[in-house]
């Protein structure tokens, strides 16, 4: 008798415990998703300056989103600054793979002198962020640009440049640890059946790191592609700007005219990263833990 | 070659090569080197030329590792690790160094353009001096308009001027038609001569242009007379020093700008070393003090709840979620990481219309100043970053706490131990040891979250009475962004890289600790 209302008094905690923690989840869930729900119905709200207070607002249509696409008011050249994000983004996230998909396969199969000092450096570097040397990057780029536009103030590939510079770093480190995990067996009967180091890297290697190389270009994208700081200070003309600094100055501008344009954009701005996201997530939580600091 | 490998390591010392004797393969190697050579000692030059010559020694080292790691033999693993090497030393480790020379130098409005530069273009300068070479001239047009001069001078020699171009004797000159009685020609091929009426219209025109070389230039003074311009200033290596030639007045470099005796100056300027005058002015000038001890304390204070609340929010809500017999948990996870997956730029804008008194859902209702008032703007901030981080912690505590032992808890609750004190004497020191060196890296990371401070109100709501654009919540590295970029008061490059140093300075002892704390460094040592 007491053992049966020993369980049905446990079966009740639990109970109660599973109320609470669903309760807290709908609350925090809400927290979550407010800002999202929002900016959603602003982004359908035909009277753009005006809060409401119903998630499909009266009269709702997509009259924002047809405004900023066809660029209406010949300021907001909003696929241009797609393009242009999309570019700098995918470009960089190659060009850091191939990097440091490189140096990493060094790092863990050669061993030569200084290759201890080498990758103790590159960790260092880390140190002291580039971001903080922002001052300099910007009258490198404009020395630079004296000589080569295509590479100065004002231009992608300038930016791109300079991404770069910060490509090292923990993506070699969090490589390098990937491949350290593929036995080397299989180097060495590659080179026995004659294969160059070169050959063996393209071949057999490359395809068995699959997973880090797309964790790599995953977050080089998503942190590229969110970069506010260093294309704010870059580019200067509207039409090389990226969705980052195009949207801000957009909104920041008149902020009650341009609010139900510039949802209807960020909305269509977050697609890119909430994809790349949606393949990632599992991996994510490990590459998470190595520096992979967001907000 | 094999047979070299060193079997204890398990694979190759060196990078084994089929091509190593491939004539056309080494041939192809070394003609790319030679034109990378080629353009960058030609980019050096230009870079030297034109005063930059940090910049160049910067490239040339850069050129030089590049050189060694491709012709010998030895440093052959280095050539897989050359390409990000030579990014990382020209884009990321030469910039930290050259913000170091900048905090020491006035780099900014007003001292903008290398020395050399700035000796240039002064003495492009001219003036019409009173004791000038006159000439009579003739005015010509061409078909599109561009105008041309024929010169005479006193002592009859005729030439004839375009501008920017050097002088031509009559005999150079191309299709020159029969002179006329006062030895001007007629025609010239591809000119029409003025005539009167043509002359008058033209004069203001004709005015306004130096014709012939830039140096030692012709102008027009009158309708009939025209003069030939000299250099203004001339520079004094000896001397280091601007002498003006129209009035003997010596400009001396004082402190990056040519200054004469009563304090006149010549622009433009050029950056010049000042000692440790910058840091010397954040820490002693009265109206740079208060704004950067402020915004100092604001950084650590902003950091340091940053982490604190979004840590305890996504440790709480791990806690809460970790139950396997909640129904839904999975897409509850994915519901509560959806602020992370959104970029930031994009959701402190949703968030500041959120914000905004006019429009937005909150500031509509309840708006105690989230713009301008300074602490509500701060609690706005933290707010802000709350949302945009808590499903960071949210993911590693989750992580973190599976991977802590069940049995612990059941000793502890064998030993009497409540959830209480299993969350204080277990849970939480257990997941420091694990998380704690990210929550190191979150503090560093939005110590230089520059994107939700410019984005909520760009550092607003500005400080009263500083001559530096500074605001209640602007943290260094916005308050240094402003002082390098955000123009209306002049950009002062060198006052913004002293800031930056400092920055560098707390950023560097946190990630160091860090590294210590976690053994990443050693990790190295071991020879992984």
């Amino acid at each position: 008798m007491s053992s049966s209302t020993r369980i049905s008094s446990l079966r009740r905690q639990k109970r109660i415990s599973i109320a609470w923690r669903m309760a807290v989840s709908f609350v925090a869930i809400a927290f979550a998703l407010l800002p999202v729900i929002y900016i959603f119905s602003a982004s359908i709200n035909p009277a753009s300056s005006i809060a409401s207070r119903n998630l499909i607002p009266s009269g709702a249509n997509f009259d924002h989103y047809v405004q900023i696409l066809k660029n209406t008011d010949g300021n907001t050249p909003f696929l241009l600054w797609m393009r242009n994000s999309l570019f700098v983004s995918v470009t960089t996230s190659v060009l850091v793979v191939s990097i440091t998909s490189f140096a990493a396969y060094a790092f863990s199969r050669f061993r030569f002198r200084g290759r201890q000092p080498l990758l103790k450096t590159i960790l260092l570097a880390q140190v002291f962020p580039n971001i903080l040397a922002i001052v300099a990057l910007f009258l490198i780029l404009r020395q630079l640009g004296q000589y080569y536009p295509l590479v100065g103030i004002d231009s992608l590939g300038g930016l791109i440049l300079i991404y770069l510079g910060g490509a090292m770093g923990f993506n070699t480190w969090l490589m390098k640890g990937f491949f350290d995990s593929i036995p080397r067996d299989l180097d060495e009967s590659a080179h026995m059946d004659g294969a160059s180091s070169m050959q063996t890297f393209l071949y057999i290697i490359l395809p068995l790191v699959r997973p880090i190389l797309v964790v790599i270009f995953i977050l080089t994208f998503i942190g590229t592609y969110g970069d506010y700081l260093l294309a704010r200070v870059m580019l200067k003309d509207i039409n090389h700007f990226t969705l980052a600094v195009g949207l801000s100055l957009f909104v920041s501008g008149r902020f009650s005219q341009n609010w139900g344009p510039f949802a209807a954009g960020a909305l269509m701005a977050a697609i890119p990263t909430l994809i790349l996201f949606y393949f990632v997530q599992d991996q994510l939580q490990s590459g998470l833990t190595v520096g992979a600091v967001k907000g | 070659m094999a047979a070299k490998t060193a079997r204890n390591e398990g694979g190759p010392l060196r990078p084994l090569s089929s091509l190593a004797n491939n004539l056309p393969a080494l041939l192809l190697r070394l003609g790319l080197l030679s034109l990378l050579d080629a353009w960058g000692i030609w980019l050096i030059y230009r870079l030297i030329f034109d005063g930059a010559g940090t910049l160049a020694a910067a490239l040339a080292i850069v050129l030089l590792f590049i050189n060694i790691v491709f012709l010998r033999g030895a440093a052959m693993p280095l050539r897989w690790i050359a390409p990000g090497l030579a990014f990382m030393l020209l884009l990321h480790i030469y910039p930290v160094l050259f913000t170091a020379y900048t905090a020491f130098t006035n780099y900014g409005d007003g001292h903008l353009i290398e020395k050399p530069l700035a000796i240039r273009q002064l003495e492009a300068q001219q003036y019409l001096p009173e004791n000038a070479q006159v000439f009579t001239w003739t005015g010509f047009r061409s078909a599109d308009g561009q105008y041309a001069l024929w010169l005479q001078g006193k002592d009859g020699v005729a030439y004839f001027a375009k501008p920017g171009e050097p002088f031509l004797s009559p005999g150079q000159v191309l299709g020159l038609g029969p002179l006329d009685e006062n030895n001007i020609p007629t025609t010239i091929a591809g000119y029409e001569r003025l005539g009167k009426k043509e002359l008058f219209k033209a004069l203001a025109d004709l005015q306004g242009q130096k014709f012939g070389p830039e140096i030692g230039a012709v102008q027009v003074k009158s309708l009939k007379e025209a003069a030939q311009l000299q250099q203004r200033y001339v520079y004094d290596a000896a001397s280091d020093a601007m002498i003006d030639q129209s009035t003997g007045k010596v400009y001396a470099s004082v402190d990056g700008t040519f200054t004469a005796a009563d304090g006149d100056i010549l622009r433009p300027g050029f950056p010049t070393s000042v000692g440790f005058l910058n840091f010397k002015r954040i820490f002693t000038s009265p109206q740079l003090r208060g704004p950067f001890i402020s915004i100092f304390v604001w950084t650590f204070t902003y950091a340091f709840f940053s982490v604190l609340l979004t840590f305890a929010l996504g440790l709480f809500l791990a806690l809460v979620l970790n139950t396997e017999d909640l129904p839904w948990r999975r897409p509850m996870r994915v519901l509560l990481i959806v602020p992370y997956a959104l970029p930031a730029f994009i959701s402190v804008l949703i968030w500041r219309g959120m914000f905004n008194p006019i429009l937005g859902i909150i500031g509509t209702t309840w708006n105690p100043g989230w713009f301008t008032d300074a602490l509500w703007a701060k609690i706005g901030i933290l707010i802000v970053n709350l949302w945009l981080g808590f499903p960071y912690m949210f993911l590693i505590t989750t992580g973190a706490l599976q991977a802590i032992p069940h049995d612990i808890y059941e000793a502890a609750i064998v030993d009497g131990a409540n959830g209480f004190n299993q969350f204080w004497r277990i849970t939480l020191p257990l997941l420091l040891i694990s998380v704690g060196p990210l929550l190191v890296g979150s503090f560093a990371f939005n110590f230089n979250n520059f994107t939700i401070i410019d984005l909520y109100n760009r550092g607003g709501p500005p400080m009263s009475g500083t001559p530096t654009p500074a605001g209640h919540t602007d943290i260094l590295i916005s308050y240094t962004y402003r002082l390098a970029f955000a123009g209306g008061r002049g950009a002062d490059y060198g006052l913004a890289s002293a800031i930056a140093i400092l920055i560098f300075i707390v950023v560097a002892a946190i990630t160091l600790f860090n590294f210590r704390y976690t053994g990443m460094l050693e990790e190295v040592s071991e020879n992984v």
